[in-house]
């Protein structure tokens, strides 16, 4: 499993696994979204602890959460983040979208 | 001068997204790389393989050829190769944020390549393919 789905109230955590590139995204996408329609959580935590790489497929992994997420007026925080991975959502600007936690930083 | 070679040829399955740029970074640590350096070559090849299997190959299957070069033991090139559909606009397609690929996809796919790395050219010819190559000397280090 990719995603691992934790529910406390109206927070969802989604503790996501491996490696994001196009051919991982679609999995991760529909497990993320089945979790925000189940839910309806005020607020959606992506954690990428466990995400040893993304390319731009993240980008469009997290841009199209933060759109359904809005659709609910619900927020979007993502956290532990690594070097590399930081990287490519700071050059997409992400962090216009979202509270972004580099890796150790809680 | 050209100091080592690597050519390697794949079809266009998305499950070889990830074998191509761990190839190619393995291929690249013998020089001893930083984390930072190893990983933009790996996001950048990433991006070049997956325009090759979303955009190039859209419908189909073909293969992509990536040539990787070790130019004075410092600097490393990277071309990747298809015979897809060719771009039909290649300023277009390099704009941040243009995309073809539909709602999930960002359209940062060269945008990445030209940041990570130190240059990069774009080729394409309608209905022959498109050839991407990019560049990026590695750092000095002190042994």
């Amino acid at each position: 499993m990719p995603v691992k789905i934790d529910v406390n109230g109206e927070l969802v955590t989604a503790y996501l696994e491996g490696e994001i590139d196009h051919h991982s995204a679609r999995v991760m996408r529909n497990d993320i979204d089945s979790a925000i329609e189940r839910n309806m959580p005020s607020m959606l935590i992506l954690d990428f602890r466990d995400i040893s790489f993304m390319d731009s497929s993240g980008i469009g992994l997290v841009m199209g959460r933060y759109k359904n997420l809005k659709k609910n007026n619900a927020e979007l925080h993502i956290t532990n983040t690594s070097p590399q991975i930081y990287k490519v959502m700071k050059l997409a600007g992400l962090e216009r979208l979202a509270k972004i936690d580099k890796v150790g930083s809680k | 001068m050209i100091t080592n070679v690597l050519k390697l040829v794949i079809p266009s399955k998305s499950s070889n997204e990830s074998f191509a740029r761990v190839a190619v970074a393995s291929f690249v640590a013998q020089l001893d790389p930083t984390l930072e350096e190893i990983n933009d070559i790996k996001t950048a090849v990433s991006e070049a393989v997956t325009n090759c299997i979303v955009h190039a190959y859209k419908e189909s299957m073909g293969n992509i050829y990536i040539t990787v070069q070790v130019i004075d033991n410092l600097t490393v090139k990277i071309k990747v190769r298809d015979n897809g559909c060719g771009i039909d606009n290649i300023k277009q397609a390099m704009q941040p944020l243009f995309t073809t690929g539909g709602e999930e996809r960002a359209g940062l796919g060269f945008a990445v390549m030209e940041s990570f790395m130190d240059k990069l050219s774009v080729k394409s010819k309608d209905g022959k393919g498109t050839v991407v190559t990019m560049q990026k000397k590695l750092s000095i280090r002190i042994s």
